[in-house]
């Protein structure tokens, strides 16, 4: 039988290749252009990837705050709605191509692990600084004669776009290698910090930086997909807490905002415990059926 | 809050979700993301 964490990262690699099938786009250095861009895709995936079907949604939100038409963003909104109150982080586990990368690296044993970078307890709370500042405020603030802003977080922050969209365009397209200079080199600095980082520590963009997991995390609670620990099975051997790459205390906080659904804390969980609304609602039918 | 509040609770962020999408379409948002993202977004990359 496959390994949970083994079927995590297949269906990571297989969610990626279906939302960034546009071959065409790798081959040529061109985007694709068709309605399909229209729907926002769930996970930080850059819509200038050359491969990308569908639209980031932290960049479709900036560009409907940062253009003159629109002060807020209902359709973005709504749509991050939608995909929160079915999976919440989820997405941050299963379907963002950022978060796969970070799985992966973390994997290159050359580093002694950590678990958190020092100051994490304050450091947690910066997703949702970013997510204010640099993704709503400074967008729909900063703006220029004409009423138009810029995407600050794309700009200044974003290694996902760095890696799906700027670093494939500027190898392929001619035009755009001669036009990057000293910002291209700042988010390529980014990146590489970031995955430096994610070989020692377990998804430092996602712990300290997202935005969109910022989001998600506050459906954690209230989507229809959730942790339950069984207070009966439960011996509060903190096992679950052990093997969590967030840090997560599962026994105590099953739906904790940083959680990201990977799912190895019901692995590891001695007595079976934790389980997800889904095997509770499997469970429920199977004792129907008896 | 109980599993039923819960589930009630994701089920109201769900249709306020969908409402938000229509009331989008309606204010014609789409045609802005759907203009950003059919063209290589410069600042997105790192140029421009």
């Amino acid at each position: 039988m496959v390994k949970q964490s083994t079927f995590r990262h297949l269906f990571q690699a297989a969610w990626f290749a279906l939302t960034n099938g546009y071959g065409k786009g790798f081959a040529t250095g061109k985007i694709y252009q068709g309605p399909t861009k229209v729907l926002c895709v769930p996970g930080l995936n850059c819509y200038s990837c050359p491969g990308a079907l569908g639209s980031c949604p932290i960049g479709s939100l900036q560009a409907v705050l940062d253009s003159s038409k629109f002060t807020f963003s209902c359709y973005v909104l709504g749509m991050l709605m939608i995909f929160g109150s079915f999976f919440g982080r989820v997405v941050c586990g299963w379907l963002c191509p950022f978060g796969f990368v970070q799985d992966l690296v973390y994997k290159i044993p050359v580093f002694k692990k950590i678990k958190n970078l020092p100051g994490h307890r304050k450091l947690k709370l910066l997703p949702y600084f970013i997510l204010l500042i640099f993704v709503v405020l400074l967008p729909s603030l900063v703006v220029d004669v004409m009423g138009t802003g810029s995407p600050w977080f794309c700009e200044y922050i974003c290694p996902s776009g760095t890696l799906l969209a700027g670093i494939p365009l500027v190898i392929m397209n001619g035009s755009l290698r001669m036009a990057a200079g000293l910002r291209f080199l700042w988010k390529v600095s980014v990146l590489v910090l970031l995955l430096v980082l994610a070989i020692k520590i377990y998804r430092p963009f996602c712990k300290y930086l997202c935005p969109l997991g910022a989001i998600y995390g506050c459906f954690n609670g209230v989507g229809f997909y959730r942790f339950k620990v069984d207070e009966g099975k439960c011996i509060k051997c903190k096992a679950c807490q052990r093997v969590c790459g967030m840090d997560i205390k599962v026994w105590k906080n099953p739906n904790s905002a940083e959680c990201i659904r990977c799912g190895a804390c019901k692995d590891v969980c001695p007595t079976h415990a934790i389980s997800s609304t889904l095997e509770q609602l499997r469970r429920k039918d199977e004792r129907k059926k008896l | 809050m109980s599993g039923t509040k819960k589930n009630f609770a994701s089920f109201a962020i769900l249709i306020i979700g969908i409402a938000l999408v229509v009331a989008g379409i309606v204010r014609t948002e789409h045609e802005t993301v759907l203009t950003k993202a059919v063209n290589i977004c410069l600042e997105c990359i790192g140029i421009g």
